[in-house]
Order: structure tokens, then C-alpha cells, then sequence
């Protein structure tokens, strides 16, 4: 029987099974932010270790950075604690670090890819869900805890139990006005936030592998909001055009040698999945959330459904309404927003921002908006000017800020105020997580755009340019 | 922190809600410190307080009627974020177990880290259990880890639940994974050779 793209990155990581027990994987790259790791190295402090492999990782401080005046000391002492704790970490074990102002800082899954660290075939780690995103060049990727962050700096390895494995196929032609944004809420919506819960997910089909990178990394990255520990694509033509003249990207010799080996990982064609499902390219609409997880959502068209009858169900579903302060069986097109927020490891790439640009050239943003468009990362800003999309968006009356996390979990202080409606394009819409009390509408850039000219929850087919 | 887990005979709190997020459990603006300590403070924060910090009086942490080592939870508990706080402030708040019919990934792996154990039991089962313990709050359970069963002693029911062998004495010895990679570094280091001499 042939092998699926995950078992071969797997397999070729295993040092050790215990019997009845996890794997023990070994990790090639392992991604750090100060949220997440300072309990780790206080960890390897206590324990008196070193990091065993520090060419291995790499670190950027992303959460809680203030997204305007960067090269001024964070105000918040909250914030800047983490920040430079961080750097003294980064400097006492002897890690790469991206600084803030550093023309490599940024979101560290958006730094990563663009850096050429994320390569196909390779397992990489961080604290931190979104982690996923990296599958999209071909590579096992998969969010950890901090007691795994420890084990990784201290052995280069965590345990794992081997996830189950699971084909999404999605064929046909993606219709006009639908992003790699509205084809993750499609997905979730149709599985269940816990839907691929215990699964690996590869994305397969022609509507797949039509994607272009930054698209597959903004549907990798939403993986985990349906449960999935990760998401991956096949390494193709797209991939290695992406990847070949990235800063780490192994070069002369070595890439052919690197090459052949990619070229090798595609799914065998006899490979059997634990599950399989697939879907229709045209059966999506740009899409939208109504409630409290990402997987409460409707094409932009759609009316809230119903509350599902079972008790349990209906409780949670009624409570999640009455946070975001909708009816069952309401249309939130035409619905008054506060605030559109650009941005994230899930839609604050190059791409994302050019979406946004096409929409809103030559228009004014809505007066009653506040828009806060936060690049992923500093080469992301750097190339937005290069393309002169920031005159495009200044022209439009909207400002673009510095690089970072910022709105979409509001650890600095980018917080959308209570009981105010944010379309965001960031990946979650848990209560509170744009600030306590903050109602989200998760959408991709096109739909955020459109929004933001019209001042109420636009589909983006519905304007013309 | 207690780390070694045997039998654990408690009343519960009830939290008859699905999809509970991390971001729920521990809210992103707590996730600032660097130590790992008095994260129970704002378990459930934006539930158990309003804007004003006063408790909110339905929420079940406040009412004192419910008390116990065991949070019992819809299902999908721990779905979102990786941050291993929430699993930090369960553990800081006093839970020992977590019983649901469906945990997410990370948040699983998180709560067995930290000597928090997972307990994963049917629907049919997990329903009873919060019929029980709204009838009375003083319905007892008990968790065997020895003998993987979880008992509802209002009913009298009882579920095997699955834990791997591996995890089941890392608890019931009170070991940490770490521990036992670090007594393995031969076997990594033969790994990394062997492959680097794949490649060349």
C-alpha cells in the first residue's frame, strides 16, 4: 500500500515508538514568541540545560508589540516584559532572534515561510495553534504547549502520539470574489470546530493546487479551528518557485539534491486515508461567521440558521447569539460595523492586502469605521509600499500601521471596545478575543473591504470598481 | 503541584457548555506573565467577573453550591489556542480532572503535562452526569486511574475510559516526558547522524 504525503514526513522523523505509547519526533525547525516560551526557558534554567540544537530555532516577538511607533519603548510595561524577555532568552541560549523594528520582525508564521526556514518535508513546532500555516509548503507543522517547547529545546524532540489521517478535496473552479479565506470558513462550518479533531489534514483537488502560496498558508493556518492538528499540501511547481531565492533556502548543489528529494512526498496514488471528504469549488460563496467559533458561519447570502434542537447544543448556540447580539434567521447583510481589522497570520500577507487594495481603490472609507490594515510582518509593509498599494489605501482614507499580531487577540493595545462589531480577517471569534466584550465577524479580505467603504457588512460581488 | 495520580473521589463543578475555548479558560490579556504560577485568579475570567470585576453570581465557580477536584465540561473542551496557561489555571484553581465527552488535541496533551487528567467519557455517560449532579450537588465520582474507570455514584454507572500506557504511569509516577527524552539523547543523536549522512 502506497503513503500518504504525512506518513512520509512523519515516518522520516521517528526516532523511537514506544510501545503503546507516542512517537518520539523529531523537530527541524521550531518557531518561538515570547507569549508562549518564557516558562519554557525558566524550565531549561532550573534543569541547568542548554538548548540542544540552537540553529534550530527561531524567535520573533510578535503578540504583544504595539502596531504604531515601534521604534519608541513599549509603553504597556505588561507587554514589554514578554517582549524582552524574549531577547534575553534569544541572546543567553544563542537563538536567532527578529527583533522588534528588525527588517525581519514580524508575525512569526509569516516570517517563516518568507525567511525560506519553512521547507517542504520538514517538521516544525511552536507554541502557538496557528502553527499549521506552515503545511502549506509540504511540511508536518503543528502547534505545542510549553512543557513542549521545553522538550524541544532540550532534546530537539516532543511525543506524539501518530494523528489519524484525513483528505479534504476540493475540485472545480473557485467562483469570483472567493478567497482561500472563504474556502477554510466553508470547511469549517461544514466539519465542526472538533470536526478533524485527532486528524492530520492534506488539502487535495485542483481548487487546491490552483491556490498560490499565501493562499494555502491562509488555509492551512485555519486548520486548527476545525480540530485538525495540522493541515498540509503537497509540495509542487508553486512551492518551489515560492521557495527557491528565500534567504534559507538551500542553494546550488543542495537544492537539486533538496528538490528531488520534495518531488519524492506527494501522497502515493494507491495511498489510503483514515477519512476522506470532498467538496464542490462552486458551492462556495464568500463567506461569514454569526456566533462565537469559527465554525458558526453562512455564505455572505445566507440567513443565521435555526438553533439545533438537541439541549446541549442549543444552549451553547443560544448563549453564542445572544453574546453577538443576532436573531436566529436574521440576514447580516446591510448590518452597521464598527471596526474592519486587515491583518493576522491568517490573512496579512502581500496577497491580503492587495485583495483589499482592489476593492477600495479609488472609494473612501466609510466614516463611521475604524480600520486598522496591520501588515504580518515588516517585508510584508516593505513590499505593500513597493507596489505603491499604501498610496492606494492612504488615498482611500486608510492608514497603514506596523507589523504584528495586534487585533486579532488584542494582547497590545489594539482592542476593539466593548459590544462594538469588528469584521476582522483574523481567525477566531471567540467572545472576548478582540477585547473584553468585543463582538467579531470573521470574513476574508475581500468581504473586509467592501465593508469598510459601505460602513455595513458588504459582499464584495455587490461592489463595482 | 501534586504529581502522582491514583484514585480521585470528588463532587464536581458542571459547565454544560460546548466548544469552551482556551480563550475562555485563561483570556489572552492574563497570558503576560513569564512565571507559570497564580493563573487560577482568572480561570474563566470573563465568565466568573463582570467588566467591573464584580463575580458574576449565576457563573458556576461562584455559586456555592458547586465544589470539587473535578471540572466536568461539554463537549470539544479546549479548542482553540495552544496556550498551556488555561491548562495552568486549571490546575492553579485546584482541578485535578477534567471530565468530558471530547477534548482538543493540544489542550489534552497540555492538562496530561501538568498532571491534570483528561478524562474522555460518552455523551450518554456525561449527560447523566450533569443530570446528577443539578439534582445534587454533592453527587460524588470517582476516577480509578489504576483501573481506567469513572464512576457516577448518584447512578451508580460506570465507563472504562482510554489512556495510553505511556501517559498512565507518566501519572501515576508523577514523571514528565522531558525526563524521559533527556535520558534518550543517544538515540537523537545516532538519528541526526544517520540522516545527515543520508543526505551526503
Amino acid at each position: 500500500m502506497g503513503k500518504t504525503l504525512f506518513d512520509k514526513v512523519w515516518d522520516s522523523h521517528v526516532v523511537n515508538s514506544i510501545a503503546d505509547g507516542p512517537d518520539q519526533l523529531y523537530i527541524d525547525c521550531h518557531y518561538c514568541h515570547e507569549v508562549t516560551s518564557p516558562q519554557a526557558f525558566d524550565g531549561l534554567r532550573k534543569r541547568g540545560l542548554k538548548v540542544f540544537r540552537p540553529d534550530r530555532t527561531t524567535c520573533s516577538p510578535d503578540h504583544n508589540i504595539p502596531t504604531k511607533n515601534q521604534h519608541l519603548p513599549i509603553k504597556d510595561e505588561t507587554s514589554r516584559l514578554p517582549v524582552e524577555t524574549l531577547s534575553r532568552n534569544a541572546e543567553e541560549f544563542g537563538l536567532t532572534i527578529f527583533p522588534l523594528c528588525h527588517p525581519g520582525n514580524g508575525i512569526i508564521h509569516v516570517i517563516g515561510p518568507e525567511q525560506g526556514f519553512t521547507q517542504p518535508g520538514m517538521t516544525i513546532v511552536c507554541g502557538d495553534s496557528h502553527t499549521s500555516t506552515h503545511g502549506a509548503m509540504g511540511a508536518i507543522a503543528f502547534g505545542i504547549g510549553t512543557s513542549e517547547i521545553e522538550m524541544v529545546l532540550a532534546t530537539q524532540c516532543v511525543l506524539q502520539p501518530k494523528p489519524k489521517s484525513m483528505r479534504i478535496n476540493i475540485n472545480g473552479k473557485l467562483n469570483h470574489g472567493v478567497t482561500a479565506k472563504d474556502i477554510a470558513l466553508y470547511l469549517i462550518s461544514k466539519l465542526g470546530t472538533g470536526g478533524a479533531t485527532g486528524y492530520f489534514v492534506e488539502y487535495a483537488g485542483d481548487a487546491i493546487r490552483n491556490l498560490n502560496m499565501e493562499q494555502r498558508m491562509t488555509l492551512c493556518n485555519l486548520s486548527i479551528e476545525m480540530g485538525a492538528r495540522g493541515g498540509m499540501i503537497a509540495p509542487d511547481n508553486i512551492t518551489f518557485e515560492y521557495l527557491k531565492d528565500k534567504p534559507n533556502a538551500p542553494k546550488g548543489e543542495n537544492w537539486e539534491k533538496a528538490l528531488e528529494y520534495w518531488k519524492s512526498l506527494p501522497s502515493d496514488e494507491d495511498a489510503v486515508f483514515d477519512c476522506e471528504v470532498s467538496f464542490r469549488a462552486e458551492d462556495i460563496e464568500p463567506r461569514i461567521t454569526f456566533g462565537t467559533n469559527p465554525g458558526m458561519g453562512i455564505g455572505i447570502s445566507e440567513k443565521i440558521p435555526l438553533a439545533p434542537e438537541e439541549s446541549a447544543a442549543k444552549i451553547s448556540y443560544i448563549k453564542a447569539l445572544d453574546y453577538m447580539k443576532f436573531k436566529e434567521g436574521e440576514s447580516l447583510e446591510g448590518k452597521p460595523v464598527d471596526y474592519v481589522f486587515l491583518g493576522s497570520c491568517t490573512n496579512g500577507r502581500l496577497e491580503d492586502f492587495r485583495a483589499f487594495a482592489s476593492i477600495v481603490k479609488g472609494k473612501q472609507k466609510a466614516p463611521n469605521i475604524v480600520a486598522w490594515l496591520v501588515p504580518g510582518s515588516q517585508q510584508v509593509r516593505k513590499q505593500i509600499i513597493e507596489e505603491g498599494l499604501d498610496k492606494i489605501l492612504e488615498e482611500a482614507g486608510f492608514e497603514l500601521r506596523e507589523p504584528g499580531c495586534s487585533a486579532c487577540l488584542a494582547m497590545n493595545d489594539d482592542k476593539v471596545p466593548e459590544g462594538k462589531l469588528c469584521v476582522s480577517t483574523s481567525n477566531r471569534n471567540f467572545e472576548g478575543r478582540q477585547g473584553p466584550g468585543a463582538r467579531t465577524i470573521l470574513a476574508g479580505p475581500l468581504v473586509a473591504a467592501a465593508t469598510s467603504i459601505t460602513g455595513v457588512l458588504t459582499d464584495p460581488r455587490k461592489i463595482k470598481s | 503541584m501534586e504529581r502522582k495520580f491514583n484514585i480521585l473521589r470528588s463532587t464536581a463543578v458542571p459547565l454544560p457548555i460546548e466548544n469552551v475555548d482556551t480563550d475562555q479558560i485563561i483570556p489572552a490579556r492574563f497570558l503576560k506573565s513569564t512565571s507559570k504560577e497564580g493563573f487560577g485568579n482568572n480561570l474563566f475570567r470573563d465568565w466568573r467577573y463582570d467588566a467591573n470585576n464584580n463575580p458574576v453570581k449565576d457563573f458556576v465557580l461562584n455559586n456555592p453550591k458547586y465544589s470539587g477536584s473535578i471540572l466536568v465540561a461539554g463537549k470539544n473542551f479546549g479548542c482553540g489556542s495552544s496556550r498551556e496557561h488555561a491548562a495552568w489555571a486549571i490546575a492553579d484553581y485546584g482541578f485535578k480532572a477534567v471530565i468530558s465527552s471530547f477534548f482538543a488535541d493540544i489542550h489534552k496533551n497540555n492538562e496530561l503535562n501538568n498532571f491534570v487528567l483528561p478524562v474522555v467519557v460518552s455523551d450518554k455517560f456525561l449527560k447523566s452526569l450533569f443530570k446528577s449532579i443539578d439534582n445534587d450537588p454533592a453527587t460524588m465520582i470517582t476516577i480509578d486511574l489504576p483501573n481506567q474507570i469513572v464512576i457516577n455514584e448518584a447512578t451508580g454507572e460506570k465507563e472504562h475510559f482510554d489512556i495510553s500506557p505511556y501517559k498512565k504511569e507518566c501519572l501515576m509516577e508523577g514523571l514528565d516526558d522531558i525526563e524521559y527524552l533527556l535520558k534518550n539523547k543517544k538515540a537523537i543523536e545516532k538519528f541526526e547522524t544517520e540522516r545527515a549522512e543520508k543526505w551526503n
